[in-house]
């Protein structure tokens, strides 16, 4: 005889999956929690921990969902659901910035996905450059520390776990020109002209 | 630097492929009613364990002998006296179409099942709810393999005799 399994209402096991996800992260027993949000620079994957907001990638640059969280998982732990009321506080302040509303992010910062030493020296001062601001390489590699270290600056900033929030864009080419960026070039300009700066 | 070759996914991704068949493990193992909770709970218990597991592990048979341990838990709880299928099914029932008994029919097997002795009950859902094989099933109820077919065996045995019964009755 035969004894087949059980119907199931169509998206039951994943509503219940979800309420699953959300409680895990209300009673902290997954360490991580990410959200999806979109803005008008494209979807972004926020990824944050006790500590704070660890990871803001763009979702199409960073090679898809998967690949952002395979990074996670592997560096900081796999124990990550997607809890969106989690990142409420994210999602509302980069909807204010986006919409012009907002110039200094309050979030915490998790700064657990930068290296240690100088890079993370660079990323930090880089999240003191006010909104409409720019500073050049040049600039940050004095304000961390090493000043004739500009091209290593240059590869901290590029290899910024947070931006937007950790404004790496204020960041230019001591000629003048707008020098590189981790969500390219077309971002960078975007992000420039809602600050009120610069269109080139 | 070098990247394991075999490493966990992130949990969400476990999460997302197995909650099917974790559910219809449940719904048929302790019923609809207390599945939600027992299938929280499976997936909370998964997620404490979850970064300390190999790499390699088998997610599936690890993720449904939890859930099979909830389901015992559940159980339990309800004591020694489960709720009669005759309770449930008595009094003035509506003459069911052929087409609506065919549909109710697979809820109706797996009350039944529900019913027989521990062992087979158990043997039974997680052989043909949760797609076991023999051997994962030995070693999510830590008895040997043959041990396992036999009760599966008697399992459908009573459940055919059952059936019988009730048609005979009907």
């Amino acid at each position: 005889m035969s004894l087949p399994p059980p119907d199931l209402r169509p998206g039951e096991a994943a509503d219940l999956a979800a309420r699953t996800a959300a409680r895990a992260a209300d009673e902290g027993i997954a360490q991580i929690a990410y959200a999806t949000v979109d803005s008008p620079v494209g979807r972004l994957v926020a990824v944050q921990t006790p500590r704070g907001l660890a990871r803001l990638a763009y979702e199409l640059v960073n090679g898809g969902l998967d690949e952002i969280l395979d990074d996670v998982a592997l560096r900081l732990s796999p124990a990550i659901v997607e809890a969106p009321g989690r990142l409420d506080l994210v999602r509302r302040e980069l909807d204010e910035y986006f919409d012009g509303r907002r110039h200094d992010f309050d979030v915490a910062l998790d700064w657990s996905l930068s290296h240690d030493g100088f890079r993370r020296r660079v990323l930090q001062e880089c999240a003191r450059i006010p909104f409409g601001a720019t500073r050049t390489y040049k600039d940050m590699a004095i304000a961390a520390g090493s000043p004739t270290a500009f091209r290593a600056a240059g590869g901290a900033l590029g290899s910024n776990p947070i931006p937007i929030i950790v404004p790496c864009h204020r960041v230019l080419s001591s000629s003048g020109g707008l020098g590189g960026y981790t969500g390219g070039l077309e971002r960078k300009r975007t992000l420039l002209a809602i600050e009120g700066g610069l269109l080139m | 630097m070098t990247k394991p070759t075999a490493r966990l996914p992130p949990f969400q991704r476990f999460l997302d492929v197995h909650c099917g068949d974790v559910l219809r493990y449940l719904v048929a193992s302790v019923g609809r009613h207390d599945a939600d909770d027992a299938f929280q709970e499976t997936f909370l218990s998964a997620l404490r364990a979850y970064p300390r597991l190999p790499a390699d592990a088998n997610l599936r048979a690890w993720v449904l002998t939890i859930a099979h341990r909830k389901a015992i838990d559940v159980h339990r709880a309800r004591g020694r006296n489960p709720v009669p299928v005759a309770e449930i099914h008595d009094g003035a029932q509506p003459p069911a179409s052929p087409a609506a008994a065919d549909e109710s029919s697979h809820s109706d097997h797996w009350e039944r099942v529900r019913m027989l002795p521990t062992r087979q009950r158990e043997v039974l859902t997680l052989r043909f709810a949760a797609d076991l094989s023999h051997a994962d099933i030995a070693t999510a109820l830590g008895c040997t393999e043959e041990a396992a077919r036999r009760a599966a065996a008697d399992g459908l045995k009573n459940l055919r005799k059952e059936i019988a019964d009730v048609a005979a009755t009907a």
